[in-house]
């Protein structure tokens, strides 16, 4: 990626480290690079179906994974490649199910929209827009109802958020008081249709006020402040305090899924967010401007991550489809997966 | 005059409960709202109270009694002025009531037909457009577009509502164009709430307009499938037909490619089921305009089963001022002799594809499309199995009670002895739709599996 001109405010937060910092940029850079990569194997026909990129958007997921402990839970829609890489999920195990092939976190039986790990509490990947909503707060229903202090994000779109059982289960998080963050990913587009076209009121957040719910805008462009939010979200959870929404502002460069023509807005507002918003170069001008490192050392840090994705295409090309009897599989159960 | 008080049925399941204890004694004066005696069903005990004034002139039942049947005389009431010799004669209305309720009317004449008798089919065989009309060419994307533009030029209270039906021409561009002919009062697009703007459109149609409502494909109107059989539905029935939902119900149903379990759903056989509703699933595009334009006028609600797969499909249409198809009406799409093939939707693609092999094997197929699900034309797949005395049923959807399933029923129920094998029913397979290109293409249908099918059921 050029270095750009562009000067912007370093962020308010500065007791960051050089090392978070680091991370928060490769992990961010990860995910940018592995869509990337992901839009091109779609492009070659290796990739089918739905396929929803995250590019844009990284400074969500990884601010509130920087503010997640162990044993926290996370679940989102179809766009969910970045989540799964930020809460470290291998990369070829999901480019391979991204190819359908059998090394795949599903098999192949999955695809983009529906990948899950049990050993990074990741659950899934769902393409009926809003189902996650209540599903997110029966995972941290299941945390309270054991007496841990899990907490479980829950992560959705604006467009969701209109979706009526959103507000059922905001109703039914406060009365029983649920740890659950409910993460707005307000890229202010729902396919097509803008948030304003859509949504009666300006804010989503406060929807959550007349039952009680605090709730909060972020800046998701910035990945410092979006940790910042996370930190005060989760502890209001941990605290036994109920439900807290953060509505993250944030934005998708690419189409709504591969098959986009993207005549809703122009390209010179998709311009502009990259040059003067992008997540990953402001904290790349952080790590510069404050002499954390040079451009050679994020010159290293890119291609240590293209490695990475690399391999992971290569992988997924590889992996071989799944044995046929594969179609007959995994439709009951023996035991309870959580249980076995 | 003396009225007895009987044994209440205290919910709706009751038959005899403990007369537990008697508030009242003979010669007491109640008035409407006293409390008269505490009754026990095996799941609560309740007040009993008087509905009329009056004095208690005899007690019937002691306290302490169990298993007193529902509606047993328990005590009687005298009116003012009555004394107690009244209650010996006490109004015979009520005594009767008390009574083992009369015989069960007798059963209706035997609804099955005998199995000698043969029904009379009522098949409608006459062309679907006069001979020698022009044909155009069309997509199934366009003549689904041509059907609505031309229902809402004929009729202002048609509107179109759903997810990116306007701005964005529509998910699949089924609605391109409608936005800038009708205007945003008439095409409007709606917030990712499947729920609430189905409601919205059956109350609208309570009101009198005429709303078709887009579902971007059937897997989201699970989401709203409440208000289609809930509301929609039922409601002429419930209302004693004063109220109805005139109302279509409009998407891509079914698998795409690759889409995975969750977007990849046939409702087909799930909507088939429900009385009230009416089933459309149009396999090409004249049977997708003239039948679209039939559920638009439609006084009921039409839930119209679309396939992604087919919006860009070109098929000849007839190019008339007002071309429609009526419901429960198939068609044959290919006259045969040897076995009747009967499909629906993208199962035809099958079926057709089928036959065309059969006959390179000397086995001759006649191809039924139902075109509409409920009404089913089954007299026209009767009739033709009366020829053929073999049947396959063609479909996408899962095998447990599917269409092909309903079919097979009726085939052994009303031409059993017209058939020379069991009726085999191809579907796809049993399994939520994997992604895997592989697996994907195992858990559809295929035209080998109908050829195969065939072969079975003529012992080639
Ligand atoms: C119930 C339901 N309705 C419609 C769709 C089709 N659909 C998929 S994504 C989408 C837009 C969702 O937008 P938003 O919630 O803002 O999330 P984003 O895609 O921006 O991440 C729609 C309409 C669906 N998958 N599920
Ligand atoms: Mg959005």
């Amino acid at each position: 990626m050029a270095a750009r001109k562009t000067t912007r405010k370093s962020s308010a937060k500065s007791n960051v480290s050089k090392d978070e910092l680091l991370t928060y940029y490769k992990d961010m850079l990860l995910i940018r690079r592995f869509e990337e990569k992901a839009g091109q194997l779609y492009g070659m026909g290796l990739i089918g179906g739905f396929c929803h990129l995250y590019i844009g958007q990284e400074a969500v997921v990884v601010g509130l994974e920087a503010a997640a402990k162990e044993g926290d839970k996370r679940i989102t829609s179809y766009r969910d490649h970045g989540h799964m890489l930020a809460c470290g999920m291998d990369p070829k195990g999901v480019m391979a199910e991204l190819t359908g092939r059998e090394d795949g976190y599903s098999k192949g039986k999955g695809g983009s929209m529906h990948m899950f790990s049990k050993e990074k509490h990741f659950y899934g990947g769902h393409g009926i827009v809003g189902a996650q909503v209540p599903l997110g707060a029966g995972l941290a229903f299941s945390d309270r109802y054991r007496g841990n202090d899990n907490v479980t994000f829950t992560y959705f779109g604006d467009g969701a958020a209109n979706q009526g059982q959103v507000y059922e289960t905001f109703n039914m998080a406060a009365l029983w008081k649920l740890p659950v963050v409910f993460v707005i990913e307000n890229n202010q587009y729902a396919m097509g249709t803008a948030q304003a076209r859509s949504t009666s009121t300006e804010d989503i957040h406060t929807r959550g006020v007349p039952f009680g719910i605090p709730g909060e805008i972020v800046d998701g462009m910035d990945v410092l402040a979006v940790k910042a939010a996370g930190e005060k979200a989760v502890a209001h959870c941990r605290a036994g305090e109920g439900p807290y929404i953060l509505e993250v502002k944030t934005y998708r460069y690419r189409g709504h899924s591969m098959s986009d023509p993207a005549k809703y807005r122009t390209r010179e507002e998709v311009q502009k967010m990259r040059e003067e918003r992008d997540p990953i170069e402001r904290v790349r001008t952080m790590l510069l401007d404050g002499k954390h490192a040079t451009e050679d050392d994020l010159k290293a840090v890119d291609k240590e991550i293209k490695e990475v994705v690399n391999a992971s295409a290569e992988f997924a090309k590889e992996s071989p489809e799944p044995a046929l009897d594969e179609l007959w599989t995994d439709i009951y159960a023996e035991t309870a997966p959580q249980e076995a | 005059m003396a009225t007895e008080l009987l044994m209440p049925a205290l919910s709706p399941t009751m038959e005899e409960g403990t007369l537990a204890k008697w508030l009242v004694k003979e010669g007491d004066t109640v008035s409407s709202g006293d409390i008269l005696a505490e009754i026990e069903t095996d799941k609560a005990t309740m007040e009993f109270e008087a509905v009329d004034e009056g004095t208690i002139g005899k007690i019937l039942v002691d306290e302490g009694t169990e298993g007193v049947k529902v509606n047993t005389p328990i005590a009687v009431i005298l009116e003012e002025g009555e004394d107690a010799s009244a209650a010996d004669n006490v109004s015979s209305e009520s005594s009767q009531a008390a009574e083992e309720p009369e015989e069960k009317p007798s059963a209706p004449a035997a609804a099955k037909p005998e199995a000698e008798a043969p029904t009379e089919l009522m098949v409608d065989s006459s062309p679907d457009w006069p001979e020698g009309t022009e044909m155009v060419k069309s997509t199934v994307r366009e003549a689904l577009r041509d059907a609505m533009a031309e229902e809402m030029r004929n009729d202002e209270n048609v509107f179109l509502m759903g997810e990116e039906v306007a701005e964005y021409q529509g998910a699949y561009k089924v609605s391109q164009g409608l936005l800038d002919e009708f205007g945003d009062k008439r095409v409007i697009d709606t917030p990712i709430t499947e729920h609430g703007f189905t409601g919205i459109g059956v109350g609208a149609a309570f009101g009198g307009l005429r709303p078709i409502v887009e579902f971007m494909t059937f897997n989201f109107a699970m989401q709203a499938i409440d208000q289609i059989i809930n509301s929609a539905a039922k409601t002429l029935y419930m209302s004693g037909g004063q109220m109805g939902a005139p109302i279509v119900f409009r998407g891509a149903n079914g698998a795409a490619a690759r889409v995975g379990a969750q977007h990849s759903h046939d409702y087909a056989a799930w909507y088939s089921q429900v009385p009230g509703l009416k089933v459309a699933m149009p396999y090409s595009a004249a049977d997708a305009k003239g039948l679209l334009k039939s559920a638009i006028r439609d006084p009921n609600p039409v839930v119209f089963l679309e396939n992604e797969i087919l919006y860009g499909r070109s098929f000849e249409v007839p190019k008339l001022d007002d071309f429609t198809v009526p419901f429960g009406k198939a068609k044959i799409w290919r006259e045969g002799e040897d076995v009747t093939l009967v499909s629906f939707g993208i199962g035809m693609q099958y079926a057709l594809e089928a036959a065309e092999k059969l006959a390179e094997d000397g086995i001759s197929a006649e191809v039924v499309d139902l075109r509409t699900l409920r009404p089913m034309d089954t007299a026209s797949v009767i009739k033709s199995v009366m020829k053929t005395n073999r049947c396959v049923t063609v479909e996408e959807g899962f095998p447990v009670c599917s269409i092909g399933s309903y079919i097979s029923s009726v085939l052994m129920q009303e031409a059993f002895d017209s058939l020379d094998a069991p009726v085999i029913t191809c579907t796809g397979k049993d399994v939520p739709m994997p992604y895997a290109a592989n697996l994907e293409k195992h858990a559809l249908i295929t035209t080998d599996e109908v050829i195969e099918a065939v072969k079975k059921v003529t012992y080639r």
